[in-house]
């Protein structure tokens, strides 16, 4: 019994299911958040698998690129909570089905 | 990967991550589905330990379980009077179907898929390598990032700044 490729791309996948079906359905905004940090999770987990398992002359590039993923996953965090402070400070709720400004 | 640490690692690990992701998910109260979460990014530490990425699994224990988790309990306490609970809205099945049909789809395409797997050993050492290709070949990329950072930075201080 080994461990290959495949595995890790299935437990990547079930681990992107989880994060985007959190990210769709959270009705708090952090929760959503949550959501988007298990995809970015997902996917890293995916790039580095790869890395690992195939051959090439420049198989550290997907490590190189995780590198990159998790420093925009950083800021794309800071930002977005920001937001949801922002939003709670003008309209006191972080509940998305009651931010609907944009709404028409 | 053969040899029997490996493979318990890895069912260990995934056993761990993703019912830590479950738990993040189902939980009812917020700061718990965040301690479940915290869980999750370390079980994808271990993983990238396993996968011969000891630097990236560094990185992951400090940004995502560190800071990352720390942003998020800073944003549940400054929104106190908001609620705490982690309860869906009413697309819950739509986003249960639809997340369903995506895993479904990539664990097809992923098993379905012939990669070809090299039978070649994990990295040696990654962090030296990994430092060499961000100063040589992917320079740019490396400086785009630290101004990407700058600009998040400021751009979180304008946005929570009371005046």
């Amino acid at each position: 019994m080994s461990v290959g490729l495949e595995h890790f791309l299935v437990l990547s996948a079930l681990l992107f299911g989880v994060g985007l079906f959190m990210a769709l359905s959270k009705r708090n905004i952090i929760g959503i958040l949550m959501g988007i940090e298990l995809m970015f999770n997902a996917v890293n987990l995916t790039l580095v698998s790869f890395a690992r398992f195939l051959e090439g002359a420049e198989r550290l590039s997907g490590q190189v690129f995780v590198v990159f993923s998790i420093t925009v996953a950083a800021a794309e965090a800071a930002v977005a909570l920001a937001l949801a402070v922002a939003i709670y400070r003008r309209r006191q709720t972080v509940d998305v089905d009651r931010i609907n400004l944009l709404r028409w | 990967m053969e040899d029997v640490g490996s493979v318990v690692a890895f069912w260990l690990l995934g056993a761990l991550t993703l019912g830590a992701a479950l738990a993040t998910a189902l939980v009812r109260d917020l700061v718990r589905a965040v301690v479940a979460l915290v869980l999750s990014f370390l079980g994808v530490a271990g993983l990238f330990v396993l996968l011969s990425a000891d630097f990236l699994g560094v990185a992951q224990v400090l940004i995502y379980a560190g800071a990352i988790a720390v942003l998020i309990v800073f944003a549940i306490v400054l929104t106190p009077r908001a609620a705490r609970d982690n309860a869906e809205t009413a697309m819950r099945l739509p986003a249960l179907a639809l997340a369903g049909a995506l895993v479904g789809l990539v664990m097809a395409v992923a098993l379905a898929t012939d990669w070809g797997e090299g039978a070649r050993q994990g990295f040696a050492d990654t962090a030296a390598a990994i430092g060499e290709a961000l100063l040589s070949r992917y320079v740019l990329p490396f400086e785009v990032a630290s101004v990407l950072l700058l600009a998040a930075m400021l751009g979180a201080i304008v946005l929570v700044r009371e005046d």
